[in-house]
């Protein structure tokens, strides 16, 4: 079972990163769930959601403790969850905005400068999905491969086909720093 | 001078609608609510869609309305009745639906339901009887109770101070954009009654023609609840009610007039 | 295949399949997406969405469409669904089927909106004026909650019906992936419509009204009838109690997942507990608690109330066994370690420190005290 927490301010698309990491997971046959914070942080504050998944049914939706995996997207979500992270467990941060020292030395950090990467793209909206570079360099959850098919069925609209090649292209440079 | 048993000369001068069922009504002595319901009746014949409508009824003296009508007819919660309407209509939407709705229904209780189905634009007929007073639980006072009018909750007559002045539905309903007609009229006498049942007529047709809301406002006598003999209650609306209610067209396709 | 899906979402298109063509809504947290998604379907469905001027006006829409004879919906969230009670009273009196989803949040009054299973009593004793129920079902997944909506609507049809489907925002919110399977629909002639077919057939009218007390009591006499032939046939419950078990702990809906995974803990240092899932909370599965391994010493109750199912439980287990309660309220969730530490207690055992950092609530919280 891996248990995550994608968080950071609402509209840096958190949501949107961990629905896709559960949507990659659902289609490589494990069980899922996806769960948003929706009470009073929602509006323009902190939002974050829970994403667990695992070879067997899945009990309680909410990760409060024993994160494995954390996406942490502004400083405030490294204060809030950096606690709850397991020993041993993954840490990965949007070093573009968060400025402070991740202070644990039994967690892995990945510093991702991933609003950075996503202006260079020319497109500050992508920066959650260079946070998917650190899952594909520390873990073995998906491949580059599985993203694009995901995307391809998010963007099926003729319209936004283009957004797929920039989120791969984003993705990428994030895998080279 | 003609013998009535001959059959050669007899005729049928009037009978009643079969647009009514043989319940017999269960409005008091005076009462200008069978009237109405007898308009109504006859103009769902007339336009060949009684088989097709449905009547809502709503909580009031007209209750039992589902009992009279002789078509399908469903009784609804106090005041929601264009809210059933609505739901009717929006399933079955060739049929003819229409409320049948007090003062006290319309007016107070369901003031949100009347209004938004207007809003909307709902295709359906609105027969509003107003007689400025809840009939049926005592003579109670309504919204469209006369200021110093006495009532069961006004012993001391309508008092403008704290109960402010009688709400006027029609002028209210003409101000809603997706309206379509509106007009208050009267059945307190025989010319009005004309007048009463060419205005109900023209709101099924408007309906029947898919040209959306009508509301037909009908002032009407509750000698029991007054206090009044039937004749005076008819003076009491002709006197007293139409001044403060003005009769007529306040909307008309749509446009105010 | 399976799709990734919102509860509220799954509730709205399985409604769709489930021949649903008139959806009555107002917009209340956390149930937003359903009449956001029904806006964006229904009509490409060949139905009707309408965005009602209040819960009130929505579920008399209902009513309406009811008797019209269509399949129709409403759903909204607890202080929604108190309003709507003198609609659902009606509908019970006129005997009309629809269903009614309740994405619950916790109050009293506007509360928060936040998960919450305190309307519990209004859902399973009536809720509004008069002798009536309705079927309650309890969905724990969204696989679940989809399923349960394609049952709602044959219930509700079958038996002339209002049916409830309570969940709470944690299930309203979350997703899970879901096989999106058309079941099969009962189709049931309703002669009994009002929808203006009086050229081919005598006229039909739909009422909760008699004026004389035995007509009254006889259509009331009937309709207990039928709240017999539902109790007989749909009470529905997930009982996972074995011989050797010790402590079976009663949960429902999305915090009964919760549960599962206190009772994983404890079997995982010798304490066998097991879950007993109401599926249907009326009818209530309560003869389960007569027939109950002989190993069984403890029944836990967890809620997110302060404590409205435990009555149930109570009445089923009828002294049998002492029945223990745990609960959460305004939105708090309980953790696992919770749940956990409770039975602990029970088993006069050590608590453990709780991971989130929540503070476990004793008898004497749940009493009133802090």
């Amino acid at each position: 079972m891996t248990r995550m927490v994608f968080s950071g301010f609402g509209g840096q698309g958190v949501l949107v990163l961990g629905e896709i990491v559960a949507t990659i997971a659902m289609h490589k046959g494990k069980e899922v769930t996806w769960m948003p914070s929706y009470g009073p942080e929602m509006r323009g504050g902190t939002a974050n959601c829970s994403v667990i998944v695992a070879d067997t049914a899945i009990g309680s939706p909410i990760v409060q403790s024993d994160i494995d995996i954390l996406c942490a997207m502004n400083g405030a979500s490294v204060d809030k969850f950096l606690p709850r992270v397991k020993p041993g467990g993954l840490v990965l941060v949007n070093s573009t905005i968060v400025t402070q020292k991740v202070d644990r030395d039994d967690v892995e950090v990945l510093e991702i400068n991933a609003t950075d990467i996503a202006g260079q793209v020319g497109n500050l909206r992508v920066a959650n999905m260079v946070m998917l570079a650190g899952f594909l360099k520390k873990t073995d959850l998906f491949t580059l491969d599985d993203i694009t098919t995901v995307l391809k069925q998010r963007f099926a609209g003729a319209r936004s086909q283009d957004l797929i090649p920039l989120n791969i292209r984003a993705i990428e440079i994030g895998m080279g720093e | 001078m003609p013998n009535p048993n001959n059959e050669a000369t007899r005729r049928v001068v009037y009978e009643k609608s079969r647009g009514l069922t043989d319940t017999p009504l269960t409005y008091c002595p005076g009462c200008t609510h069978g009237t109405i319901n007898k308009l109504i009746a006859e103009t769902l014949v007339e336009l060949d869609v009684l088989e097709k409508s449905i009547a809502i009824a709503p909580v009031g003296c007209s209750v039992l309305a589902y009992e009279f009508f002789n078509c399908d007819a469903i009784q609804a919660a106090h005041g929601r009745a264009p809210a059933v309407a609505t739901g009717i209509k929006r399933a079955e939407p060739s049929k003819v639906v229409f409320t049948y709705q007090g003062d006290g229904d319309l007016a107070s209780i369901g003031t949100a339901e009347i209004i938004h189905a207007a809003h909307r634009g709902e295709n359906i007929t609105v027969i509003f009887v107003n007689n400025a007073i809840y009939g049926m639980t005592g003579g109670q006072m309504a919204p469209t109770t006369l200021v110093d009018q006495k009532t069961s909750t006004s012993p001391f007559g309508r008092a403008e101070a704290t109960t402010g002045k009688p709400i006027l539905v029609s002028e209210m309903m003409a101000t809603i954009p997706s309206a379509t007609y509106i007009e208050r009229v009267s059945a307190h006498d025989v010319p009005h009654i004309t007048k009463t049942k060419r205005a109900i007529k023209k709101a099924f047709e408007n309906q029947i023609n898919g040209k959306g809301f009508s509301m037909v406002e009908v002032l009407a006598g509750c000698p029991v609840g007054w206090n009044l003999s039937p004749v005076d209650s008819m003076k009491f609306i002709a006197e007293t009610m139409i001044p403060y209610f003005p009769l007529g067209v306040y909307k008309d396709e749509g446009v105010a007039v | 295949m399976k799709v990734l899906m919102k509860g509220n979402e799954a509730i709205s298109e399985a409604a769709i399949q489930a021949g649903c063509t008139a959806f009555f809504g107002y917009p209340i947290t956390p149930q937003n997406e359903i009449p956001e998604y029904m806006s964006a379907k229904m009509e490409k469905a060949g139905g009707v969405f309408i965005q009602a001027e209040s819960e009130v006006g929505a579920i008399n829409m209902v009513y309406g469409a009811a008797a019209a004879g269509v399949r129709t919906m409403t759903t909204s969230s607890s202080p929604g669904i108190a309003l709507k009670q003198e609609g659902i009273s009606y509908l019970c009196g006129a005997n009309l089927p629809c269903v009614i989803a309740n994405v619950a949040r916790c109050g009293p009054g506007l509360g928060g909106i936040l998960p919450g299973q305190s309307d519990y009593f209004q859902a399973t004793r009536g809720g509004g004026n008069g002798d009536y129920y309705t079927p309650v079902y309890a969905p724990a997944t969204v696989q679940e909650a989809w399923d349960m909506v394609f049952e709602s609507f044959d219930i509700a049809d079958k038996y002339r019906t209002p049916v409830q489907i309570l969940l709470d925002g944690m299930l309203g919110q979350m997703m899970e992936p879901v096989e999106m399977k058309v079941h099969p629909r009962l189709n049931i002639d309703k002669p009994w419509a009002t929808n203006g077919n009086a050229d081919k057939r005598p006229r039909n009218t739909i009422t909760s009204l008699s004026l004389f007390g035995e007509v009254l009591e006889a259509m009331n006499l009937q309709r207990f009838k039928v709240y017999e032939e539902i109790e007989k046939n749909e009470t529905a419950v997930e009982n996972t109690v074995k011989e050797g078990d010790t402590v079976a702990i009663v949960a429902y809906g999305a915090p009964s997942r919760i549960v599962r995974n206190a009772i994983d803990e404890l079997r995982a240092e010798g304490i066998n507990a097991a879950l007993i899932r109401p599926i249907t909370l009326w009818p209530y599965p309560y003869d389960t608690f007569q027939d109950l391994p002989k190993s069984v010493k403890h029944i836990l109750v967890a809620e997110l109330s302060m404590g409205q199912m435990v009555e149930d439980v109570r009445l089923g287990v009828n002294g049998k066994y002492p029945v223990h309660f745990y609960g959460r309220t305004g939105g708090v969730v309980f953790e696992p370690g919770e749940i956990a530490n409770k039975v602990r207690e029970i088993m006069g055992k050590p608590a453990k420190p709780l991971a989130s950092g929540q503070k476990q609530m004793t008898d004497s919280n749940l009493k009133g005290g802090i």
